[in-house]
């Protein structure tokens, strides 16, 4: 098996391993997974979390581990969260947003600004007739919202606020 | 000087280790205690939309903490557990003023919390995280720079939440207001360590780890009096000492035996 083989069969087990907060959204689709590399039967990959403070982040990395070490040629599996490459809510593939609507919750607003307030469309009906309930929701990543075509409470991804500040 | 990189780097120079060493202890204390005050009001907050929100902040900033003991971790300094559940309090490192309790009463029989209090913590707390997260963003030290950079994408979310609630009170019923401008003048008798950095202040600075003392006191005056109606006119204070010193009260050993309850009664627990 050649390494681009083997870079696919990862990507194809990636693609199962879910979110825990998000069961059918996987990390690739939220966009989690910076980078493979695989060095003979030994496989680096370097994930990017969405809210530091998640407290997903353990059962991630296990769960990512877990399935990748399945994989009969890898015999070693590691597992790295970095802040060096910042999370975007552009990092969400489209797939990724179809399954988060599935799911109840909205992808995040595109062309967000810092400071501003934000709406997005009812993952349900799609309608913009929407209000912001809580900015606060069940986790770290996510703010309560309400449909007032279909009447219908609904969660969104918050959009992380683009901070660079450089030397 | 150049930027560090990692931590085997860092400790190659006894002198830029210590001082590193000693802010990180100061920054992920600071987030441990005030997620912990925070913990104590899951399920007491004026309302249900205030309860999630609190919370869910309170999560959010004990992840902080854990990014902080993380990197003492790395550094060699024991592991995470050890670090947030085993050190007695003249080791810590938190402002005193974020160790004090909610109110009278206890968590678990009567709970007489003051939520005026709380707003007017919290406020203050998240101004002066952003002014550090934003100084620290350009550290010397390149992993805490990073983790700065990561977690200012998250932290404005929680200023604005305190802010809007400061505004919002200030905006109310007399009773309102007194409660408010009471605990602010509380504050600046108690809160003047939470701008401090300890014995090695000068150190932090020389080395670029973060800014030196004065400006982050400037910023942080500058930020609070942008929102506060009233601020106190006498200078700040620190009528229970420094905890950068080491310096703590009873209030901290109550919150670290709560704290570490479950963890003493089985420390090879997983869960």
């Amino acid at each position: 098996m050649n390494d681009e083989q083997k870079h696919e069969e990862i990507h194809a087990i990636l693609k199962t391993v879910d979110d825990p907060e998000l069961p059918s959204v996987s990390v690739v689709d939220l966009g989690m997974v910076h980078e493979v590399t695989i060095d003979q039967s030994k496989v680096s990959i370097t994930m990017v979390p969405t809210f530091a403070g998640c407290p997903a982040l353990d059962f991630i990395e296990k769960n990512v581990k877990s399935a990748v070490g399945n994989i009969d040629w890898v015999e070693d599996c590691l597992v790295a969260f970095s802040f060096q490459k910042k999370w975007s809510t552009d990092a969400i593939t489209d797939e990724g947003k179809e399954q988060l609507k599935k799911h109840g919750v909205s992808p995040p607003p595109e062309n967000y600004r810092p400071g501003e307030e934000w709406s997005v469309n009812c993952p349900y009906c799609g309608s913009a007739f929407t209000s912001m309930e809580n900015v606060f929701g069940p986790t770290a990543c996510r703010s309560i919202l309400y449909c007032g075509s279909c009447k219908n409470p609904f969660e969104a991804m918050k959009p992380v606020v683009n901070y660079s500040i450089v030397y | 000087m150049k930027p560090v990189e990692t931590a085997d780097q860092a400790k190659q120079d006894t002198s830029y280790y210590n001082a590193l060493a000693e802010l990180l202890y100061q920054l992920a204390d600071d987030d441990f205690i005030i997620s912990f005050r925070g913990s104590e009001w899951l399920g007491l907050a004026p309302h249900i939309e205030a309860d999630v929100a609190y919370s869910s902040i309170t999560q959010n900033t004990m992840g902080h903490a854990f990014l902080y003991y993380q990197l003492l971790e790395e550094l060699g300094e024991g592991e995470i557990d050890t670090l947030a559940h085993e050190r007695p309090p003249e080791n810590r490192r938190n402002a005193v003023y974020f160790e004090k309790r909610n109110g009278d009463g206890s968590y678990l029989e009567e709970p007489y919390y003051d939520w005026a209090l709380t707003v007017v913590r919290q406020f203050l707390y998240e101004t002066m995280k952003k002014v550090k997260l934003e100084a620290l963003a350009t550290s010397s030290f390149e992993p805490l720079a990073n983790t700065a950079q990561k977690v200012l994408m998250e932290q404005p979310y929680h200023l604005a939440h305190w802010k809007m609630w400061i505004a919002q009170l200030q905006e109310s019923t007399e009773e309102a207001q007194t409660k408010i401008q009471l605990r602010l003048e509380e504050a600046w008798k108690e809160c003047k360590d939470v701008l401090e950095l300890g014995p090695k202040a000068k150190e932090m600075e020389q080395y670029r780890l973060i800014a030196g003392e004065d400006f982050l006191k400037k910023q942080w005056l500058k930020e609070v009096e942008a929102t506060i109606k009233t601020p106190p006119s006498q200078p700040l204070d620190k009528k229970f000492g420094s905890g950068r010193d080491g310096e703590h009260t009873v209030d901290l050993e109550q919150a670290l035996q709560t704290l570490a309850e479950v963890y003493d009664s089985d420390r090879n627990a997983v869960w």
